[in-house]
């Protein structure tokens, strides 16, 4: 089979690997441009949330490059996302494509749905060599979430500005050149030594901000603006609540979520809205107990999940002395906007700092 | 004597002005931008300059606003600051103790909430320009009423009409409907004016505590009618400073003080700029699929500095040329 799939940040050359594994040929998605977003913008409904407009416009790209069949994510209520490969599928077929479309259900959700599509992309390959394949695909994540981390901590110390961002290209294109799983080793521990590399300010007192929210417009940067550089330029150590293999152990495949952010979201929000709303509410108290700085909330415009949880914010920002930004994306959001409020932010989190920092040493003084 | 100059340029206007040591304004200007950045700041160099108190030395320049980038290249700034922090930071200055800022712009909003001196919060209009003043211009006109005297007419109502303010184009269908049935025009523009507020609180001010004292600035502190309205609303005093046109001009001066204290000397290129010939131009970058946009700034030729793009390969000048 010949199957295109949308694209998410690091694990778009992830699943390539798998599906090369299990001898199909992937058509694998280019980053998402403007054009992609345009495409995805005037097929889709006005009031489809942004990851939907931007996995459509990928997945039509694919189909002009000859994808015959697409490969998807599924969800499952309340949130909307459920449907999105239902409607993706009909809009295509409404526009004259007919690719065999095939939807991942998390296993334990539909244990005998996801067998058989399983089954489906697995083929003529045994079980073992299945087993395989997933070993080196999590391998290959596990490196590619290895160097995010490295990268969000070098960035804001980089003593050239944008060394971090080529260093971590660069680690890409050894990673994706790396097939057996020997090879993904070396070329992991490769990539992370030209991460490594990158020469920083020892001085350097970055501020802390974690980031929250939606996981598509999360971990694909092109969707926030690349929001995660724009802060590390800013001098900002930025983590994300979600990273590719802890959202894969916790999200995939247990159905009880990320125990952590659920529980401490259980006072104010107890029970799941769909998409990460309930994750939105719990992490923005964990970052808050972490002694971040900050958290800045990504939403897709529309997205109930985000409005509900954003709800929720200003008590939770108050009570727990943490500053949140809340940044609702779609089509229209230009970057200048977002520069604009992300500069004023960090402002925002140094006075506080300073403020915080002058309290403490005149109470010491004041001791002694 | 050392002074220090501010530049903020806006969609709509552009202010510059001039503060001395202790941050008194000394001069101030206030023009339109009509699209026109680069003209705009040279114009009001050149009044500006006029203005200067003789004797007086620019130690010190700063930018800010949505083009505060091109300004700062423009006029060699000391330091570029983004327009919510500018604002925050002149009200400060104004009114010791704010906690509250509430800025209306030409096309943008901004509700900023201070607590000792520190912003702790703050929010921007995002999807709807509706309240603005670029709204109120075009209302104004339509009506054939000056800006100036939009406010007071509002004072004047008796019994201010209910205008559904959520949307500017809705507002406007709605007005001409109240204006259809025969309500007086006084009325209806006090009930615009509730409406613009009302949508405000509800959008941007959504969720933010707002605690006296409360500081209206931005050129639509100007209208007396919505200062009323604010006052109504949030059931406090609304103080508008003097000098509340040009508050983010005032915010990026001070700013520039503290900037050149920091490193030593000015880079502000001197009054001159006004007379020399900046040319932009822009091309697509073809290099990658991302397609950025890159923006050429050049003074007689020479390029002076360039942006836009993602991946910051055309922002090394030395290396293109």
């Amino acid at each position: 089979m010949k199957i295109g799939y949308g694209h998410m940040g690091t694990l778009t050359m992830v699943v390539e690997l798998l599906l090369e594994e299990l001898g199909h040929e992937p058509v694998v998605p280019h980053r998402p441009t403007r054009q992609t977003l345009a495409l995805g913008a005037k097929y889709a409904p006005e009031f489809a949330c942004i990851p939907f407009k931007i996995v459509l416009g990928t997945y039509l790209e694919c189909l002009e490059r000859g994808a015959d069949t697409l490969l998807s994510g599924g969800g499952y209520g309340p949130c909307r996302a459920g449907m999105y490969g239902e409607v993706h599928g009909r809009i295509l077929r409404d526009l004259g494509y007919n690719p065999q479309v095939i939807f991942l259900f998390p296993p334990l959700i539909k244990p005998y749905h996801f067998f058989k599509k399983v089954s489906l992309l697995k083929g003529r390959c045994s079980w073992f060599h299945l087993a395989r394949a997933i070993r080196k695909a999590w391998t290959k994540l596990t490196f590619l979430d290895q160097m995010e981390l490295l990268s969000q901590t070098k960035r804001p110390r980089e003593l050239t500005r944008g060394a971090t961002s080529k260093a971590f290209e660069r680690g890409l294109t050894y990673l994706h050149q790396a097939k057996s799983l020997n090879e993904i080793i070396e070329a992991g521990h490769a990539a992370l030594a030209e991460l490594d590399q990158v020469p920083v300010d020892p001085a350097a007192d970055p501020l802390k901000v974690g980031i929250i929210g939606e996981i598509y417009v999360q971990l694909e940067p092109f969707a926030n603006h690349y929001i995660e550089e724009t802060l590390g330029h800013l001098g900002v150590e930025v983590r994300r609540s979600i990273y590719l293999t802890s959202y894969t152990r916790h999200d995939v495949l247990s159905t009880k979520g990320d125990m952590s952010s659920r529980s401490l979201a259980m006072p104010y929000l107890n029970q799941k809205i769909g998409g990460h709303g309930q994750n939105s509410v719990g992490d923005v108290i964990r970052y808050a107990k972490l002694g971040y700085n900050g958290v800045v909330q990504l939403a897709p415009f529309s997205c109930i999940p985000e409005i509900v949880a954003k709800s929720l914010m200003p008590y939770l920002s108050k009570k727990y002395g943490i500053p949140v930004l809340t940044l609702f994306i779609d089509e229209q959001t230009g970057p200048t906007g977002i520069q604009t409020r992300l500069e004023a932010f960090v402002d925002l989190m140094e006075q506080r700092r300073a403020q915080t920092r002058e309290g403490a040493r005149m109470q010491t003084g004041s001791a002694v | 004597m050392d002074v220090y100059l501010g530049v903020d340029v806006g969609s709509v206007s552009t202010n510059l002005v001039l503060i001395d040591r202790d941050n008194r304004v000394l001069a101030f200007e206030y023009l339109r931008t009509r699209g026109q950045p680069i003209q705009a700041v040279q114009e009001g160099l050149k009044l500006l300059e006029q203005k200067m108190p003789s004797g007086a030395v620019v130690a010190g320049v700063g930018t800010t606003g949505s083009a505060r980038t091109l300004a700062g290249v423009v006029v060699g700034a000391d330091t570029v600051k983004n327009e919510i922090t500018a604002h925050a930071v002149a009200a400060g200055l104004v009114v010791p103790g704010v906690q509250t800022v509430l800025e209306l712009g030409g096309q943008d909003s901004k509700i900023i909430i201070l607590r000792h001196g520190v912003v702790i919060d703050f929010a921007m209009n995002t999807i709807c320009a509706a309240g603005t003043g670029s709204f109120l211009d075009h209302q104004a006109a339509r009506l054939g009423i000056p800006i100036e005297e939009f406010g007071t007419l509002a004072l004047r109502a008796r019994n201010p009409v209910h205008i559904a303010g959520r949307c500017s184009v809705f507002a406007e269908s709605d007005m001409i409907h109240k204006q259809q049935i025969g309500h007086p025009i006084e009325d209806i523009i006090a009930g615009l004016c509730d409406a613009l507020v009302r949508n405000y609180l509800n959008n941007v001010g959504k969720g933010k505590e707002i605690l006296p004292p409360v500081v209206f600035q931005g050129g639509v502190a100007a209208n007396v009618g919505i200062k009323a309205a604010f006052e109504k609303a949030l059931q406090m005093e609304v103080h508008v400073p003097p000098h509340h046109l040009v508050m983010g001009a005032l915010g990026a001066a001070y700013l520039a003080q503290s900037a050149v204290a920091k490193k030593g000397a000015t880079n502000f290129r001197g009054f001159s700029v006004s007379d020399f010939d900046y040319q932009t131009s822009t091309f697509e970058c073809k290099g990658c699929p991302n397609i950025c946009e890159i923006v050429n700034i050049s003074l007689d030729g020479t390029l002076l500095a360039r942006w836009g793009s993602r991946c910051g390969k055309w922002e090394h000048l030395e290396e293109q040329q």
